[in-house]
């Protein structure tokens, strides 16, 4: 993987100093870096199930069950097993895809999450469509219509309505959009993904807050950007001024746009555990609230795994797509 | 004591004072609503169960007829009291994870920081959900799930600010004395980096209050008997269709005591860096740009190409207005080489922008004439005024690393002028860039097209940005500051080559130098501007003989020549030009003009006609062929600028 992309994007600016290419730095640090997070997370999600005080496997079957079936569960589990050995096999299951089987239902872990994922993803990947789709152009509008102190009014007023919606968490906005729109109005369905309808309620409110939040940084980017020489340099040329914003203004705050929807994914997996269990969403998030309060671990476990695996890969992606935009600071950085 | 008084400025702005409140508020509920309405909140009335708002339960009532009101009020202080709990343990492990660097050794040092870099990555309430399934479901789970999760980003911000600390002076001398890490940290760092993390500390309240609310919510936090917003909020809306009112109490309550601790929080925050503001910034009400009839000033000779009269630029400031540009004319005529001089704030890039109506608000321009080409530039349309200078007037810019785009290839930031313009296809206007850059001498114009901004020289990018001038068919060329940003052997060569597009195109320039050597070499005429004004308009030919003006005089003194004794310090014009709001009365060069009189400082003398093609701007100009040397001012040492009267004066 790493040499596939030190291939492709080798172009002209792989000035190499050292001799070697500022690409391969870059993907070795990088790399390297998403590995020890991955051994870290896997680390941290094997130790959890032996972190619980107690035996995780009665505590989870309860005081009346059976001591054969709790053995008989112990044994599935390989808890009977040392430590170390444990640990190892945890690696060479999560290899084949073996993520266990749930101390509750007895069902594969994996089976559980593949039916479940596609759920939360839907959501998560619908209201980031969302968020990019209003903030973007809402922020570079604020900016062009604020700019030099323009509109102070204006202004004042889309920063107290952001600080407002920013401040309300997801959880109460879906329990007022669901009180005001599905209970009154009927609009829309209370929960459940049923229908298509039933995706706008909870992609909204996962959306509005991330929303409010993005804006307003997009807002002070573009602005940081139209204070910029080759801005000036546009204007100079005489561009009519859309085109101004969108060529020169815009791809110049791709680099914070991109890092925020690195975070913003990243914040979703805090958003889509709350809201799916406002609206009883079928996806990991109502799953892993379950499985807490039933203390099924390896499920619990597996799920932190795969939003974890989920937040490394998006950091990752975002990193390498933020190095292909701006080759400069990577060889900088390296 | 002014920590006390900058803290005094966080109740003063609107915002903070209302946090100050609603956080007082919720503390003294915290405290006090227990003893107040205990009795009501524990109160069963089976009779009254799940009731609406009525004038005695303002809320209505829960399932076991409990005053819901006062069960919200009470909720205060166990939501708040677990929120602080969890900010005390993630303030208190970060800094110790934040801090544990600067003593550990290397290697342990290094592990800590990757793992907090790990850590911080992941969402909050991933780990709080991880913790609260290893600490079991309950309040004291909750309390450190989340106060852990708060803990990496936490370690960061302290990691962050010692680091900064770290390179200080004082910091370096203790060390130099032998003071132990530890003691250092203890003594030096951590006073120094407590005021940030508490402030912190009080938005990251805000964000516990709510993280609470949602674990008690999804049922892991605080367990029954046991209440807070929570979980007062989860049982209302189990209710929702009954009793409304039960989940917006707690709902409101959560939302109000979060964001009153984050206000709280950010106002400290932007009182400690120093960025609450003061004063208020008003605009005044824009001066109507003129809607003027004709001008009762002779008509614009023919073979004019710019004619400027009386403009002025006008910015507000926190002061009232100020005007960088003072009423400033002059025309420039087809093909000829027109000079700026001036020192820095002098206006001279001001005049250009405010000619090539680059100003934006709350800039504001105004004049008697602004004629481009024919145009009246300030009362034409936009449409008009665009296509005419989109066509008509080129820019080159001083720095030129920043005036092109960084994201986009030069080739196609040159063809777009001509897209734009004279409606080329991408593909032609594509061609005619790489023509242009041919034209400007950039080597392998074809490639060079394709490259962006960074893998040009600073010289090249020059050529390019002139290059970019010559898409269209430009009348006139501003360049403002072209050649400052380079050094002097390519200086020479973007100068040659304007003089070049200069003779090939008929095209006129109007150059903008600091540097009165750049100007005197490559301009037919120089205008001499200070503090907003033109001082002098003289031919090139006759400044070293002829200028009149004392600080004309002065510009020429200080540039150094062969004949410069190379053991004296170089030339410097004593003291410093006025600032845009401080322009005095009189002539605003009199306090550093060694010739200048009472009537100098009392009223400001108009540019007026010395002789043919020559205007000057002085009571007292320097008389014609005598070289005046002014030689207190080409030995004063900087150091002077703080009394140039005096010192000049005394002199004289």
């Amino acid at each position: 993987m790493t040499s596939t992309m030190t291939e492709t994007v080798a172009a002209p600016t792989a000035a190499s100093r050292a001799g070697i290419s500022p690409w391969l730095t870059f993907a070795v640090r990088r790399g390297g870096q998403f590995i020890l997070s991955l051994w870290v997370l896997i680390t941290a999600a094997f130790l959890m199930i032996h972190l619980v005080p107690g035996d995780p496997v009665r505590a989870a079957l309860g005081m009346n069950a059976p001591a054969e079936l709790v053995e008989a569960r112990r044994a599935a589990l390989g808890l009977d097993q040392p430590l170390i050995v444990q640990y190892v096999n945890y690696f060479a299951k999560l290899f084949t895809g073996n993520l266990g089987v749930s101390t509750i239902t007895n069902e594969p872990v994996a089976h559980v999450i593949a039916t479940r994922l596609p759920a939360t993803l839907q959501l998560a990947l619908l209201a980031c469509l969302l968020v990019l789709l209003i903030a973007l152009p809402l922020g570079v509008t604020m900016a062009v219509a604020t700019r030099g102190s323009r509109r102070r009014g204006l202004e004042l007023t889309f920063a107290i309505v952001c600080v407002v919606f920013a401040a309300i968490p997801e959880f109460l906005l879906g329990v007022g959009l669901v009180y005001i729109f599905a209970v009154n109005l009927e609009w829309f369905p209370i929960a459940g993904n049923d229908s298509p309808l039933g995706l706008v309620l909870p992609v909204i409110a996962l959306a509005i807050g991330p929303i409010a939040v993005f804006s307003r940084i997009i807002r002070v980017e573009v602005l940081s950007v139209l204070g910029q020489d080759f801005v000036r340099t546009a204007r100079a040329k005489r561009l009519a001024p859309r085109k101004i914003y969108i060529r020169h203004a815009l791809p110049n705050a791709m680099t914070a746009t991109l890092t925020l929807t690195g975070l913003l994914i990243s914040g979703m997996v805090a958003g889509t555990v709350l809201v799916e269990n406002i609206f009883a969403w079928p996806g990991l998030g109502t799953m892993i609230v379950q499985s807490i309060l039933s203390k099924d671990y390896p499920v619990v476990q597996s799920v932190v795994l795969i939003y974890g695996i989920g937040v490394l890969l998006v950091n990752l992606v975002i990193d390498i797509v933020l190095a292909l935009l701006d080759p400069r600071s990577t060889i900088r950085e390296s | 004591m002014p920590t006390r008084l900058k803290w005094l400025s966080i109740v003063r702005s609107p915002v903070g004072a209302t946090a100050t409140v609603l956080v007082l508020i919720v503390a003294l509920l915290a405290i006090f609503a227990p003893l107040l309405w205990g009795a009501q909140a524990e109160a069963i009335d089976t009779a009254g169960t799940q009731q609406g708002p009525s004038a005695e339960h303002l809320l209505g009532t829960d399932a076991l007829g409990r005053d819901v009101l006062a069960r919200v009020l009470i909720a205060t202080q166990l939501s708040v009291a677990l929120a602080v709990i969890a900010v005390v343990i993630g303030v208190t492990v970060g800094t110790l994870l934040g801090t544990a660097p600067s003593v550990l050794p290397r290697w342990a040092a290094r592990l800590v920081v990757g793992i907090v870099n790990i850590a911080v990555a992941f969402p909050g309430l991933l780990l709080a959900l991880f913790l609260a399934a290893v600490f079991g479901v309950g309040a004291t789970g909750a309390v450190f799930a989340i106060g852990l999760a708060m803990a990496p980003s936490f370690a960061r911000l302290t990691q962050t600010m010692s680091a900064a600390i770290a390179g200080r002076d004082f910091i370096s001398a203790a060390r130099a004395a032998g003071v132990s890490r530890l003691r250092v940290l203890i003594r030096h760092v951590l006073p120094n980096i407590a005021e940030p993390l508490i402030v912190n500390a009080t938005v990251a309240a805000g964000g516990a209050l709510l993280a609470f609310a949602g674990l008690s919510f999804l049922g892991i936090g605080v367990q029954v008997p046991a209440y807070d917003w929570g979980k007062l909020l989860s049982e209302g809306l189990n209710r929702i269709y009954i009793n409304p009112a039960a989940a917006f109490g707690p709902a409101v309550a959560v939302v109000v005591a979060g964001l009153a601790f984050n206000l709280l929080g950010e106002t400290a925050a932007s009182v400690a860096g120093g960025r609450v503001a003061t004063g208020r910034w008003t605009l005044p009400p824009l001066p109507q740009p003129a809607t003027r009839t004709v001008p009762a000033f002779p008509n614009v000779s023919v073979g004019t190409i710019l004619s400027i009269e009386n403009l002025r630029v006008s910015y507000p400031t926190p002061n009232g207005l100020v005007h960088p540009v003072r009423g400033v004319s002059f025309e420039v005529r087809e093909g000829e080489a027109l000079g700026v001089v001036g020192e820095s704030g002098s206006g001279k890039s001001l005049t250009a922008l405010a000619a090539s109506r680059l100003i934006e608000p709350p800039g504001v321009v105004d004049a008697d004439r602004l004629e481009f080409n024919g145009i009246q530039m300030l009362t034409a349309p936009e449409k008009t005024i665009r296509g005419l200078l989109g066509t008509s007037l080129a820019m080159v810019f001083q720095d030129p690393m920043t005036s092109f785009n960084p994201t986009r290839r030069i080739g196609s930031q040159l063809a777009e002028a001509a897209q734009e313009h004279q409606g080329m296809s991408k593909k032609d206007a594509m061609k005619r860039a790489v023509k242009q850059l041919q034209a400007v001498r950039v080597p392998a114009a074809t490639r060079r097209a394709e490259q962006y901004p960074h893998e040009f020289s600073g010289g090249m990018r020059q050529r390019a940005m002139i290059a970019m001038g010559l898409m269209n068919r430009p009348k006139l060329i501003i360049a403002d500051e072209p050649t400052t940003a380079l050094d002097v052997t390519v200086q020479r060569q973007v100068l040659r080559l304007l003089e070049r597009v200069r003779t090939d195109t008929n095209a006129a320039i109007l150059l903008i130098s600091h540097d009165i050597a750049v100007v005197s070499q490559s301009c037919e005429r120089v205008l001499v501007m200070y503090a907003g004004r033109v001082v002098e308009d003289l031919p090139t030919a006759e400044l070293y003989t002829g200028a009149r003006h004392p600080y004309t005089r002065a510009l020429l003194e200080v540039v150094p020549d062969l004949d410069t004794d190379r053991e004296q310090p170089l030339g410097v014009i004593p003291g410093r030009p006025p600032a845009p709001g401080e322009v005095p009365l009189g002539c605003a060069f009199a306090a550093r003009c060694p010739l200048a009189t009472v009537q100098c400082r009392e009223s400001d003398p108009e540019l007026e006609t010395h002789r043919d093609k020559h205007r000057v701007a002085c009571w007292n100009p320097v008389g014609g062929d005598t070289r005046v040397t002014l030689p207190e001012l080409s030995t004063a040492a900087p150091r002077t600028e703080a009394a140039p009267v005096a010192t000049v004066g005394g002199a004289q």
